[in-house]
């Protein structure tokens, strides 16, 4: 397996140089982290490092592992029928699958925005108030304090300030992404998972919604999967290529995207296949 | 295939032009008769009774009290009868249908005990009302020493009812969007928390639905309801009380000769009742959904 050679030897130079540029404590680690779904291996042997407070973008094509990966880490996974996984995943030094987890507490310190904007069939206060409240927070006044807080950091809190109580479902697709993402943030989590949470939006937006994750990768790890490439280059950070359940290169986005040092990261990111 | 005009075989201006007589048309003026038929049946039979029944239908008939057995006064108590049936049945059976299809969709995978219940809750379906009464006769008024009583016909017509609100609060918990149920985990939330703030509100306009439907049968139910409920003229005090739903006061008037006229005015008032609770219901469906909009996806 020449490949997997390759793509070992590159993942120890980037993540030399990851320790060198950021040298942040990691906050989530996979080590030999494997997947299945059924027989089905979706991801094999993982191993990646997440420094705190950093940004990583998970590229690849469908079927590479990237969403099974963010749904392992917050153990999203748990509902899908038939699945086991082997090696440890780490998050704060700590095994997302060992017994005395709390899957509801994993969850609020792993947020996950998805693909499609997902408004709950209520009102943008309460999208936002959802999480809080589920956690026990009853207080208007704190949950008042929350749900601001989490739209002004989610750049939503101007547009919808006058019509908290109108249904989440009248705001456009740009704005109901953005709530998902400012309902993660009422629950304060510590990692942010995005899963192609722009896939469904128009370019402007878009932009908005990646200029906002490299502002909030300076108070929480955030982890974006992305089958653009572009998308990538855009967000800079450290980007992850993923293809068939492997991770094959890591590095800055800077010197990935001029210097690839596999074939196939190569050949993605200039559009051969993907 | 041929061009219709042209001959040098391309398709002249005419080849677009729709034979005048096409199998679409006539495939359509079938299934229109069909549908206009079944209008025509449905209008048929409320037309018939309603006139039939109107001459009788008056405010002194609606609220006064049964005299002669029927064949003079008013028919109040089996107004008063029928309502309380329908709903101490509903009452017994909704939070019981809906508490299984919630178990059913949302707390366990499909398996041995979960196709059991549904082969239960099916088989209960295909079942005979007068079974059910015969059942109702045996176990809750003798047995249980119940009586002819509200209780009794309520229990039995809540056996009844399960299926239809186990089934359609089923498929309205199925339709609920993945998606809604995955945020809401996502964000933390349990799995009661989330069935309860999330699930159930988003499936609630299926779930009346089939609440409702299953009223709808509840209140015309006869066999069943004679058997346990008895066929009492007197107003009832309370669910201890036997009574006279309307179905049962129009069988035993016509069946025993007594007054086809108050019969059929008595089926006028049920068939004006069930009309009226299926407008109610499709009207609070319709601003349900109208205030809870389903995903756009």
């Amino acid at each position: 397996m020449k490949g997997e050679k390759m793509a070992s030897m590159s993942r120890l130079q980037a993540e030399s140089q990851v320790e060198n540029r950021i040298g942040g404590p990691p906050k989530v680690e996979a080590q030999g982290f494997s997947f299945f779904y059924g027989k089905t291996q979706a991801l094999k042997s993982l191993d990646l490092t997440v420094p705190e407070n950093s940004l990583l973008t998970i590229m690849g094509p469908t079927g590479s592992g990237k969403t099974t990966f963010l749904k392992a880490l917050n153990r999203l996974n748990d509902r899908v029928p038939g699945i086991s996984h082997s090696g440890s995943l780490l998050l704060g030094g700590k095994d997302v699958y060992d017994r005395d987890v709390d899957v509801a507490t994993l969850r609020r310190r792993v947020g996950m925005v998805f693909a499609l904007p997902v408004p709950l069939p209520m009102s943008i206060y309460e999208n936002v108030a959802f999480g809080p409240r589920k956690r026990g927070v009853s207080s208007k006044k704190r949950l008042d304090e929350i749900v601001e807080e989490a739209l002004v950091s989610a750049a939503l809190w101007d547009e919808v300030k006058d019509r908290l109580d109108s249904s989440a479902h009248n705001l456009s697709g740009g704005q109901q992404q953005r709530l998902s993402l400012a309902r993660v943030l009422a629950v304060d989590p510590e990692v942010i998972l995005l899963d192609e949470p722009t896939s469904g939006l128009d370019p402007i937006s878009t932009l908005k919604i990646e200029e906002l994750l490299r502002v909030l990768s300076e108070r929480y790890t955030v982890i974006l999967v992305t089958h653009n490439p572009v998308q990538a280059a855009r967000v800079q950070g450290e980007v992850a290529f993923f293809y068939m359940g492997e991770l094959i290169e890591k590095g800055p986005a800077a010197s990935m995207f001029v210097r690839p040092k596999d074939k196939r990261t190569e050949d993605y990111i200039t559009g051969k296949f993907g | 295939m041929a061009p219709s005009s042209g001959t040098d075989g391309a398709y002249g201006p005419g080849a677009l032009k729709r034979p005048k007589r096409s199998p679409g048309r006539f495939g359509m003026a079938l299934v229109q008769g069909c549908a206009v038929l079944t209008v025509a049946v449905l209008v048929f039979i409320i037309g018939y009774v309603m006139v039939k029944g109107a001459r009788v239908m008056t405010p002194g008939f609606l609220l006064g009290s049964p005299e002669k057995m029927g064949r003079e006064g008013g028919i109040f108590p089996s107004i008063v009868g029928t309502v309380s049936l329908t709903l101490a049945s509903v009452i017994i059976a909704a939070p019981l249908g809906i508490g299984t299809a919630v178990f059913l969709t949302e707390y366990t995978q499909e398996g041995l005990f979960s196709r059991i219940v549904r082969f239960g809750t099916e088989s209960l379906a295909g079942i005979p009302s007068i079974i059910f009464g015969l059942f109702g006769f045996l176990f809750f008024v003798i047995r249980l020493g119940m009586g002819w009583s509200i209780l009794s016909g309520s229990l039995t017509l809540a056996a009844m009812m399960l299926p239809t609100i186990v089934r359609t609060s089923e498929e309205a918990l199925r339709s609920v969007p993945d998606v809604y149920k995955e945020t809401a985990y996502a964000l933390g939330a349990s799995r009661w928390q989330t069935v309860a703030s999330v699930v159930l509100p988003t499936a609630m306009p299926g779930i009346v639905t089939g609440v409702i439907l299953a009223m709808g049968r509840a209140v015309g139910e006869t066999a069943a309801v004679i058997f346990t409920a008895g066929s009492s003229l007197r107003l009832p005090k309370s669910i201890f009380d036997p009574v006279r739903t309307l179905p049962v006061h129009f069988y035993i008037l016509a069946r025993e000769g007594i007054s086809i006229e108050n019969a059929y005015g008595t089926a006028a008032v049920l068939l004006s009742a069930v009309l009226l609770v299926d407008f109610a219901a499709y009207y609070i469906l319709h601003r349900i959904s109208k205030k809870r909009p389903v995903a756009r996806r």
